[in-house]
């Protein structure tokens, strides 16, 4: 499984980095959602990858951390969906704007020359 | 330490938050009410800062000796809970935002808060970012700090709208929420490695990490430290900073020079606290020092090659960051203090120099024009039109060309460090430490040395110029109509500068006495991580 979710984040990263390079506004804001996956799955494997076990200490077992799941990462990942979701809106705000100001969808606000 | 001391540390970041909701609150024609608002907020944070800052210092009476006011968020202790740390290095941080910010919120009111929604509620937010990063005591926290300010300078860098900042908007979303991906990454691999994220645990599990897992943690922190250099606006992480910083509004432009020492700020304090245990690559030594050196030619060639006053200012930005962080790599417990001193001096000089810049190019004929398109763009009423409500507001200073002029030589002498302004003071007291700093091999302090005398060199050549065609030039222009509220910033900011060369022995003192507790981190640890004997119910101290 281990194997499966690190060729996952970097099957998302590469994809991710490759549209982030091009020059078209739409493919950077989707280039930077696959990076923002990316790094969602990346901190949340950092907890390391635990199925099928809780992440809050029951009352009855004892408090062995082997029996659960780290809720930190866990925590830190809704926090970092949420700023990366807020971001991403407004980058789209952003773009609109841009595209309305200069009538092209290039990074720059003009073709380049080629 | 009791009462409403013990709070002290939550304020700088209530403060600007509360007021950001409440002018939210208020519909964006009460303009008064905002205003208002606004300065009150501002004025209370400088004054919490000013009593941090005398806190930290052991300065405050009924409080003996230095304190490091430790903030635990509903009572929960330190590893586990989050906790705000206000030392000497995060209230002198703190005391320069309120400063800036007071400076930049008057300006502002002169025309600037017009040019389109929310301009007072998201500078209040802003504040409240930077403060929070000043403030925070944890990785993670220092992130949302991040993002918080991110976000609403975003919002401020596309204030007053118009073609040219939309497009330097967009850069400079795109670089931020990449380096935002880096931060978390970093982030997220120290969190897999030790464990923990407060800061001052980490320092304390590093040592006892395994050499695997020291390369996995030295990966984290050296991604980490690439986030923090975007931030810092460092070589070759910085090209999106001069069209930002250049195609900000005024006031924006002046208050972001805050934010780029943000960056400068973090990799100080992480270096400090890991330093003890071999600090990893990115925040000290030899390559730093590299770096801060390359960045340094980058904006001296910037500086002597920009056209427009603002631009050139974004410039001087990336000049002072490059100084800053060459110093900062040659290490020392000596030179931190003399580098404090020229970020503040730096920082307040650049922020001047915005608001100056955006003044000078009122009085130039193509200036008016492209100024006029961008409130074009926005629908809003031309600026020159006499019967714009805000012509009438405030009283227009005299002799408006002189005082440019005047306050155009202080910037200069400020950026190029010349005497005798503290800019000289700065650069001196940093090469002087350089030199007699034992632990710095004699090549790189002459390097050093040679590259700050020469970037003065390039800064006197390229603002002589500068002023010389704005000045001297027989073009025609305007002389142009500054209001008290305008020029008041400027000569307020300029004035404190004066006041930090007059009082420069007592203020290096406490700026050397912040570098030795950087060097000594130990106090920082022991203030965060010990649990206070008797726990209140909200929060408590050492």
């Amino acid at each position: 499984m281990e194997l499966i979710y690190a060729l996952a984040i970097g099957v998302l990263t590469g994809s991710g980095v490759w549209l982030l390079l091009r020059p078209r506004t739409f493919q950077v804001i989707i280039g930077l959602s696959l990076l923002s996956y990316a790094v969602n799955l990346f901190i949340f494997g950092m907890g390391r990858l635990t199925p099928g076990r809780a992440p809050i200490v029951g009352s009855v077992a004892a408090a062995n951390a082997a029996l659960y799941a780290d809720p930190l990462p866990q925590a830190l990942v809704l926090t970092a969906i949420v700023i990366g979701f807020a971001t991403t809106a407004l980058f789209l705000v952003v773009l609109l704007a841009s595209r309305g100001l200069t009538g092209t969808d290039h990074v720059d606000g003009q073709e380049s020359e080629s | 330490m009791s009462g409403w001391l013990a709070h002290l540390p939550l304020f700088p970041i209530l403060l600007p938050l509360v007021g950001g909701a409440a002018m939210l609150l208020l519909s964006d024609s009460r303009r008064a009410a905002r205003s208002l608002i606004g300065l009150g907020v501002t004025l209370a944070q400088l004054v919490v800062a000013l009593a941090l800052l005398a806190l930290a210092g052991g300065q405050l009476p009924g409080v003996a000796g230095d304190t490091i006011a430790v903030y635990r968020l509903s009572g929960w202790n330190a590893p586990v809970g989050i906790v705000l740390v206000a030392d000497r290095l995060a209230a002198i941080m703190l005391t320069l935002t309120a400063l800036l910010a007071l400076a930049s919120l008057v300006y502002g009111m002169a025309r600037w808060d017009r040019m389109g929604a929310h301009y007072k509620p998201l500078f209040q937010f802003l504040l409240m970012g930077v403060n929070g990063a000043f403030l925070t005591g944890d990785l993670f926290n220092l992130f949302v700090f991040v993002e918080v300010l991110l976000a609403a300078s975003y919002g401020l860098l596309l204030h007053g709208s118009g073609a040219p900042r939309v497009k330097a908007g967009l850069h400079y979303l795109v670089i931020n929420l990449l380096a935002s991906l880096l931060f978390l990454i970093g982030v997220a691999l120290i969190y897999g490695i030790a464990g923990t994220l407060n800061m001052a645990d980490l320092a304390l599990r590093l040592p006892a990490l395994s050499a695997d897992e020291r390369v996995l943690f030295e990966t984290g922190a050296a991604i980490l430290g690439v986030a923090f250099l975007v931030k810092a606006g460092i070589w070759p992480l910085n090209f999106w900073l001069p069209g930002a910083y250049g195609a900000a509004a005024a006031p924006v432009a002046a208050l972001f020079s805050i934010l780029t020492k943000v960056g400068v700020y973090a990799l100080l304090r992480l270096g400090s606290l890991l330093g003890a245990v071999a600090a990893p690559a990115p925040f000290g030594g030899i390559w730093l020092f590299g770096i801060g050196l390359v960045t340094l030619f980058f904006g001296c060639a910037g500086m002597l090659s920009a056209q427009q006053p603002q631009r050139m200012t974004a410039y001087c930005v990336i000049v002072s960051a490059g100084t800053l962080l060459a110093t900062l790599g040659l290490g020392g417990a000596t030179l931190a203090g003399p580098a404090l001193f020229y970020l503040g001096s730096s920082v307040l000089a650049t922020s001047a120099f915005f608001m100056l810049a955006e003044m000078i190019e009122r009085s130039r004929a193509f200036g008016a024009n492209v100024l006029a398109v961008s409130f074009e763009s926005f629908a809003v009423d031309d600026p020159f039109d006499p019967e714009r409500p805000d012509e009438v507001v405030g009283i227009v200073i005299p002799a408006a060309m002189a005082f440019l002029g005047l306050g155009f030589v202080s910037c200069a002498l400020l950026v190029s460090g010349l005497p005798p302004l503290s800019g000289f003071v700065a650069k001196f007291s940093i090469l002087a430490a350089a030199l007699a700093e034992p632990a710095t091999a004699m090549w790189q302090a002459s390097l050093l040395l040679l590259a700050i005398l020469g970037s003065g060199l390039v800064g006197v050549v390229a603002l002589a110029r500068m002023g010389m065609r704005i000045f001297w030039s027989s073009d025609a222009r305007m002389a142009p109509r500054l209001r008290l509220i305008e020029a008041g910033p400027v000569a307020f900011l300029i004035a404190i500068c004066v006041g930090l060369t007059v009082g420069a022995g007592p203020v290096a003192a406490y700026l050397d006495a912040a570098g030795q507790s950087l060097a000594t981190p130990q106090a920082y640890i022991d203030a965060v991580l010990t649990v206070p004997a008797k726990m209140s119910a909200l929060g408590g101290s050492r």
